[in-house]
């Protein structure tokens, strides 16, 4: 640096810039906001950060996308939407319910369906991305689990897109229940009759909730205010602090050649991730306006307003609501009076139960963590059969889901398929403690199945289908030896060992006192680890005993 | 669980420092790259080009398709489309060209990406989430100087005070809920029936013709729904009445009922049930003549009509509640009472 410049700039102010000029006006521009937001530090790490490529990262995007679609056209249907249950009498376009009372709630969803252009499909649009929302982050949180992605250091963003589904399952409740058609109002009769079920305070719940009796008119106004602003609210904050998350701790990846625990391989944020992930928001928003297009759903018109004494045929709710419908429709109905008091059975221990079905799996990364005492970090995902008894847990619960939808929907299945209700609540009822035990044990058995098959891979080489004859006569298969990187593939898992309880007596000779916590986990440990739950994975000195030389079959 | 439990910390997978001749497992490394058609063949990717702006071209078609749709279409026009059935045109334009128009610039972006952009991954490396211990031990420092200075662990009673204080604060929020509705009181015992007397009866109102009944009007094997009178659609609070006490008349040969008493709080083998069933509350609605079995549809609870409505099947916990009717002078259906005890779903209070 020269003399003459140093004074010059020892001359600027202390705050001003000592930046090149910039080359044109968009870097002028570019300057110009760096200097007052810090984009350049901001962008430095993450413009060319790396994204790991697999299809079934795809599902979180879609339930992003799909809450993203949600708020825009909700946004446009708060616009016409009258949250009211005033009464009106219709006399819209829609000649079936013309002169009927009905709530004004009920009349503007009439009238956004048939007389706003557009209210139609932007209705549509909405609900079925909502349900399109909810399915995805289900299975999105299933290729979490499966692949053990929720391990350390993720455990908290687990939770937080645990709640997303909670909240997102119960203002897809709310949001149906807005219309005030017979079907809703069915689903909110249930509700109150939950409500009722809670021992000591249900009564005052109910009539807190509903501003008095069944329904009253404060329930659809109060839903809405729930529905639009306080659920979704929670769910942004969530879903940011998610995101944030995802970006803090960097994707997972699969093993592979040249992917390891401190480093992630995939293609840069710009522009490939840009323009992938920013074009499949298109693809999802325009598959849902597609498929609004074609396929009607919750055709309110069809069930007319509710009347507390009509009921539609199908009193279904959202199939994602079904397992609880499922619930509901499988206890027996067990009733206690005692002390002048009624506890309801029939309807509370369903509505305990049901969020006991998802907290257990909330909770699933804190037990699994406690169980292998592992306090390492996590970034190479587990193929599932690697990990026999969490998949097969998985499987389990994924079974028990789908027994309770079989029993939600119990009258439709009886229709279909010509069977006596009865008998499939009978089915139901035998089925929701049987079923996930046999699945646990089919899957587990599967995957050390698969596991066993992949040592033999391994080890022996894989079949080309080419069989040759040895000199003495014996017929044997060729088996090729697999490629470095398929070797590797299939070994990079980790396996633990189950935990052993400590000596019964100590050093001295003094009898060690052991918890019924430790015990518990060492019993769990050896569930998951032990004898019999893992196949040994191959050893360097196996593959080299087998290699060297004679065996190729 | 003791460190050497744990699997050799990420053994096979920091191949890169293993000879790959010594573990036949060790990561190979990096794949190297393979070229696309389109990175070698200048005409393949001028194809591709040509494909991507296709796409944007279908795009802003669809989008001026969509428009025109809007003004084209009126709202009430229905077609047939096979095989969807009759839907409005208007929804019908719009969904699909809106749906073109979101797709298309989406196809187009991804295949962009997947032809024309690199496609060489590259590794970027992980570090840490936990800080190191220096800067751990630090923090724990400055906290401890904050926590002393502060002197929270000291002054005890301020502390104890605060914590109470913050606790109890949340209350005052609940406190204002209050006001959200009534007290349950005596609410849920008592329907619309309860004004009837013996000697002040309520004339039971057929709900489709809206008409009194007379018993001869009811025949037997039939269900009919009933409302109180007095009870009008265009009343303000209808839907709260009705919401309880909607009734349910079937009509049994006298000597089918097996429960006595329920066929004296009856007229002549005309029982009257609460319609509202007794497990959450739906209406019921489906009868089965011969067996007098009444299903409910939402949860499917089965009661016995001809049985004191028992339960059955399904998870109603108790019996339908039914209302003592019998006739007046001029031989219409009265009811003299309340129901037996409270209808729709059972509660906390109810005895
Ligand atoms: S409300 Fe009738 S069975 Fe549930």
């Amino acid at each position: 640096m020269s003399s003459a410049s140093s004074v010059k700039s020892d001359a600027r102010p202390s705050t001003g810039s000592t930046r090149d000029k910039p080359a044109n006006k968009w870097e002028a521009a570019a300057d110009w906001t760096d200097g007052r937001l810090g984009i350049y530090s901001l962008a430095k790490a993450n413009l060319r950060k790396i994204f790991p490529d697999h299809w079934s990262f795809m599902l979180g995007e879609i339930a992003l996308y799909t809450f993203i679609i949600i708020i825009l056209t909700g946004v446009y249907l708060t616009l016409f939407f009258k949250p009211s249950m005033a009464e009106v009498v219709y006399h819209g376009p829609y000649a079936p319910l013309d002169g009927i009372k009905m709530s004004e709630a009920y009349a503007s969803t009439m009238d956004i369906s048939f007389e706003v252009r557009g209210g139609l499909l932007i209705r549509q649009i909405h609900h079925w991305a909502a349900i399109v929302f909810v399915a995805s982050m289900l299975v999105h949180m299933m290729r979490v689990f499966f692949t053990g992605a929720f391990r350390k250091p993720r455990e908290i963003n687990w939770v937080f897109g645990f709640l997303l589904l909670f909240l997102g399952m119960f203002d897809g409740f709310m949001g149906y229940s807005l219309p005030d058609d017979l079907l809703s109002g069915t689903g909110i009769r249930f509700m109150e009759g939950a409500i009722l079920a809670v021992p000591l305070v249900g009564t005052y719940g109910q009539m807190f909730l509903f501003g008095g009796e069944f329904p009253g008119t404060d329930i659809v106004p109060r839903f809405f205010t729930i529905h639009v602003l306080l659920i979704p609210g929670v769910m942004l904050g969530l879903l940011v602090a998610h995101l944030i998350l995802v970006f803090y701790h960097k994707h997972t990846q699969w093993a592979g050649p040249g992917k390891t625990e401190q480093n992630v391989v995939g293609m840069p944020l710009m522009p490939v991730y840009m323009a992938k992930a920013g074009g499949f928001f298109f693809l999802v928003f325009g598959m849902v306006a597609a498929m609004s297009a074609v396929a009607t759903v919750n055709p309110i018109w069809a069930y007319g307003p509710y009347r507390p004494d009509q009921v539609s045929t199908d009193a279904q709710p959202d199939w994602y609501m079904g397992f609880s419908e499922g619930l509901i429709r499988i206890m027996p109905g067990w009733e206690i009076r005692a002390w002048g008091h009624t506890l309801n059975m029939g309807v509370f221990v369903p509505l305990m139960v049901f969020p006991l079905v998802l907290f257990a799996i909330a909770a699933y990364p804190f037990i699994e963590g406690w169980i292998t005492g592992d306090k390492r970090e996590h970034h190479i995902l587990d193929r599932p059969r690697n990990a026999p008894v969490r998949t097969a847990v998985g499987a389990a619960w994924v079974s028990e889901y789908l027994i309770l939808l079989i029993g939600g929907g119990n009258d439709l299945i009886a229709t279909h398929l010509h069977l006596s209700i009865n008998d499939i609540t009978y089915f139901v009822r035998v089925g929701f403690f049987v079923i996930p035990v046999l699945v646990f044990f089919i899957t587990k058995r599967w995957c050390l199945g698969l596991q066993r098959r992949d040592k033999e891979k391994v080890l022996h080489g894989r079949e080309t289908g080419i069989i040759k004859r040895l000199p003495h006569g014996e017929f044997v298969e060729v088996h090729a030896q697999l490629p470095q990187d398929k070797l590797h593939k299939y070994t990079a898992h980790e396996q633990y060992e189950p935990m052993e309880l400590p000596a019964e007596v100590d050093e001295n000779g003094v009898k060690r006192k052991v918890g019924v916590l430790t015990k518990t986990r060492a019993k769990l440990s050896r569930g998951y680890f032990g004898e019999g739950n893992q196949i040994p994975k191959p050893t360097a000195e196996e593959h080299r005993e087998i290699t060297s030389g004679h065996g190729h079959h | 669980m003791p460190e050497e439990k744990l699997p050799e910390a990420h053994d096979a997978s920091q191949g890169h420092e293993v000879a790959p001749h010594s573990d036949p497992f060790a990561d190979p490394g990096l794949p190297a790259h393979e070229p696309r058609r389109t990175d070698i063949d200048e005409r393949a990717a001028k194809r591709a080009e040509r494909q991507v702006s296709l796409m944007f071209v279908v795009s802003m078609l669809a989008t001026i398709g969509f428009i025109a749709s809007y003004v084209i279409f009126p709202i009430d026009k229905i077609v047939f489309i096979f095989p969807i059935g009759h839907v409005s045109a208007l929804n019908f334009a719009l969904g699909l060209t809106l749906g073109v128009a979101l797709f298309c610039i989406g196809a187009g972006a991804v295949h962009w990406a997947r032809t024309l952009m690199s496609d060489h991954e590259l590794p970027a490396e992980r570090h840490p989430i936990e800080a190191d211990d220096e800067v751990r031990n630090d923090v724990i420092e400055q906290f401890k100087t904050g926590a002393a200075e502060s002197g929270f662990g000291r002054r005890k009673m301020i502390r104890n005070t605060l914590i109470g204080s913050m606790a109890l604060v949340p209350l005052s929020g609940v406190v204002l809920l209050r006001d959200l509705g009534p007290l349950p009181e005596k609410k849920l015992d008592h329907t619309g029936w309860q004004k009837a007397t013996p000697a002040n009866p309520i004339p039971l109102i057929n709900m489709n013709t809206n008409e009194p009944m007379k018993a001869e009007d009811i025949v037997i094997g039939s269900l009919t729904f009933a409302k109180p009178e007095g009870l009008e659609e265009s009343d303000e609070d209808f839907q709260q009445n009705i919401a309880k006490d909607a009734l349910m008349l079937v009509r049994i040969a006298p000597e089918d009922i097996k429960d006595k008493n329920s066929a004296e709080l009856g007229f002549g083998g005309i029982l009257a049930y609460s319609k509202i069933c007794t497990h959450v509350g739906c209406p019921i609605s489906l009868y089965e003549q011969q067996t007098h079995h009444a299903l409910c549809p939402c949860h499917q609870s089965t009661f016995d009509l001809a049985d004191g409505a028992r339960v059955i099947f399904g998870p109603a916990g108790h019996p339908l509640p039914q209302l003592k009717i019998t006739i007046d002078e001029k031989g219409f259906l009265v009811a003299t009472g309340d129901f037996d005890e409270p209808v729709g779903p059972s509660f906390w209070e109810r005895s």
